[in-house]
């Protein structure tokens, strides 16, 4: 069962999501943050829940929609906001941007730019967790329902059932790839079904819902855990903005202004506060000084970022190979 | 010196590298009791057992990926693609998450993976088992790309690719792992990076790769008869390339004929070619020809196959074009 301290935490961890793409959006639209970046907001349930069950020796793989899913395992806001910006004190050194935040000491094997890429690298480091090392340690892996329609998902869960690997798929069913609705895409109404084709372990939850999140992760973790290989979980959910930022349809157009103002009724962050609120687990003054000093970390990652230096011409060349290759 | 058979250098290579590193782990389809359709893992799956190799399902692009997802969280890993033509099913995971994990990351994290794989027309396999693919991974940043000619060097080169922290592109040859020859009994490795030096010579200088460098030194061997005295380079490594050793010979014999099976639009014949010209273009007495596959599918037919690959008689009709004769 959830504990207070859980609860709280994840309450802090969904927060710092939103606050950080919040202010990401912001200087979006001032231009400091180039090419395409797709904000998590409204999905932050799922990775703040995976979060707090996730140990620091556990893997994660993310996707494109990944500053939450960072955030969950660990990452500084600063050196994400530093990178976003393209900085030398970015987690990348400015090489990698929104999409491609990694940071393999804190187990975070990378955002991906490909829809469904990082599914079988996940499915990789259950081999590592599994069959080299002989461990314990878990993966999740991150993707949203338009990569389950990709051949690697299936490749993948094939893979990981057939050597029961360690990884949770934790597919976030956000209704639409791109412009697209899932009922256009997906032959099945709930992606959870599609475990059946490996003889894995499915199940659906409302993604908005920390509880039926906590109950499933904490459920397929321990299956992870305990050598009994992977599960399928597919957590139904909503993004508030457009695809990506600036996604000039994102209030109506592919879907209705009535749609997205139901979705926003159910947000994680407001639920779960009012959870925490009648059951007594906080007050008002304890919700409202987590506000205050993510605000606080947030500006502070703000200034870190755009006071950092923008990475050296010789970093071009750095980092293609472990050692320098080039001749002539 | 023992004779040993391309393959068997293959094999020994991964045996003797499993033995002294506990840490490396083998994925491919086939590979464990049968030891691979080319018998390059022959006994590996008998001596080291279910948790170092394992048959893959056929998801090339699902093993591609979780070979990177190994080497990235600590295991060094080898992946066997039957033949180089299944590749394109991985591509996304081998091109554009493979290669480029390193630097996206900010040089954060090593990729101790080798896909060896093999190549090459020759056996009447057709259009989809007979390509040769290696300039496609060389146009990619990220990768290393190793095409070795004779057991000596597969031994050598595999042994380095195993141990490097980079992604490497490791193209056997269908056609040469029959082929035998000296190997030493003891301990060696091969630097990637050192072309060699197959056949000295004065009057021309043809760089050849992989079943070709085999064709160059028949075809050298008849035009020394016609008193022409061919120097034959094998690059041995595309990626990193020895510059070096072939604008030095070229300097020397001032011309140059370079030959691959690969198909010629875009081939590494033209990014030699250009090496050349920008190096030593004073130094040239003749425009630098190539010898290629012809720009069409591999056919299945032997007839219209031993057509598009490189022949010795085409190779010295190339060498005779660029000395004039």
């Amino acid at each position: 069962m959830i504990g207070k301290g859980e609860l709280l935490n994840i309450y802090e961890s969904m927060n710092r999501m939103r606050l950080f793409e919040t202010r990401a959006m912001e200087l979006f639209r001032q231009g400091l943050v180039t090419g395409s970046m797709h904000l998590y907001i409204g999905e932050e349930a799922i990775a703040a829940t995976a979060g707090v069950l996730l140990r620091k020796d556990d893997f994660i793989t993310s996707t494109h929609r990944g500053h939450g899913h960072c955030i969950a395992k660990g990452a500084r806001t600063d050196r994400m906001m530093a990178e976003l910006l393209g900085r030398a004190t970015g987690y990348c050194k400015g090489k990698g941007g929104s999409m491609h935040i990694a940071d393999f000491e804190i187990g975070i094997l990378g955002a991906n730019g490909m829809v469904g890429g990082g599914i079988p690298i996940a499915a990789g480091s259950g081999i590592t967790n599994k069959i080299m090392k002989k461990n314990d340690a878990v993966t999740v892996c991150f993707f949203g329902e338009g990569a389950s329609n990709e051949g690697v998902f299936h490749e993948s869960l094939n893979l990981a059932a057939v050597w029961k690997l360690p990884v949770v798929f934790l597919c976030e069913n956000n209704l639409y790839q791109v412009f697209t609705s899932v009922k256009e895409s997906c032959s099945v109404q709930d992606i959870s079904v599609r475990s059946a084709s490996y003889g894995i372990p499915g199940v659906t939850v409302d993604g908005n819902d920390v509880f039926e999140l906590y109950k499933a992760l904490d459920t397929a973790i321990g299956r992870c855990r305990a050598g009994e290989g992977p599960t399928l979980i597919e957590a139904k959910t909503y993004r508030w903005d457009g695809h990506y930022t600036g996604d000039g349809y994102a209030k109506g157009g592919y879907r209705t202004v009535e749609e997205i103002e139901e979705w926003k009724k159910r947000d994680p962050i407001k639920r779960l506060g009012e959870y925490l609120l009648e059951n007594k687990m906080s007050t008002e003054d304890e919700l409202e000084c987590i506000h205050k000093r993510l605000e606080e970390e947030m500006k502070a990652a703000e200034e870190f970022a755009k006071a950092s230096p923008w990475p050296e011409d010789e970093e071009l060349m750095d980092d293609v190979y472990c050692e320098d290759i080039r001749r002539g | 010196m023992s004779v040993i058979k391309y393959s068997q250098a293959v094999r020994d290579a991964i045996a003797e590298e499993m033995r002294k590193d506990g840490n490396i782990f083998v994925m491919g389809e086939d590979v464990e009791q049968m030891g691979g359709v080319f018998g390059c893992t022959k006994g590996i799956y008998q001596e080291f057992g279910h948790d170092r190799i394992r048959n893959t399902p056929i998801s090339e692009a699902a093993f591609v990926g979780a070979g990177l997802g190994a080497a990235i969280t600590g295991t060094r890993v080898i992946v066997e693609m039957q033949y180089v033509d299944f590749i394109f099913c991985a591509m996304d995971q081998l091109l554009n998450q493979t290669a480029k994990i390193r630097y996206m990351s900010g040089g954060k994290v090593k990729v101790p993976l080798t896909i060896r794989t093999q190549q090459g027309s020759g056996r009447g396999n057709g259009a989809q088992h007979s390509q040769s693919l290696e300039a496609i991974f060389c146009h990619i940043p990220g990768l290393k790309v190793v095409m070795p000619a004779t057991p000596y060097d597969a031994k050598g080169l595999l042994k380095t690719a195993i141990r490097d922290d980079n992604p490497v592109m490791f193209c056997e040859h269908k056609v040469l792992y029959n082929t035998a020859g000296e190997v030493p009994e003891e301990e060696y490795a091969i630097p990637f990076g050192a072309a060699d030096i197959k056949r000295r010579g004065r009057d021309v200088t043809v760089i050849a790769t992989s079943w070709m460098v085999l064709k160059a030194l028949e075809a050298a061997k008849r035009l020394e008869r016609e008193g022409i005295d061919a120097e034959v380079i094998d690059p041995r490594t595309l990626v990193p390339l020895d510059k070096e050793t072939i604008i030095t010979s070229v300097k020397k014999t001032g011309r140059a004929v370079v030959v691959h099976e690969a198909h010629e639009m875009c081939g590494i014949g033209a990014e030699i070619a250009y090496m050349i010209s920008d190096l030593a273009f004073m130094y040239l007495d003749a425009p630098v020809k190539r010898v290629t596959s012809r720009q069409a599918p591999v056919p299945y037919s032997r007839k219209l196959e031993q057509l598009t690959i490189p022949s010795e008689d085409r190779i010295i009709e190339a060498v005779k074009s660029v000395l004039y004769l």
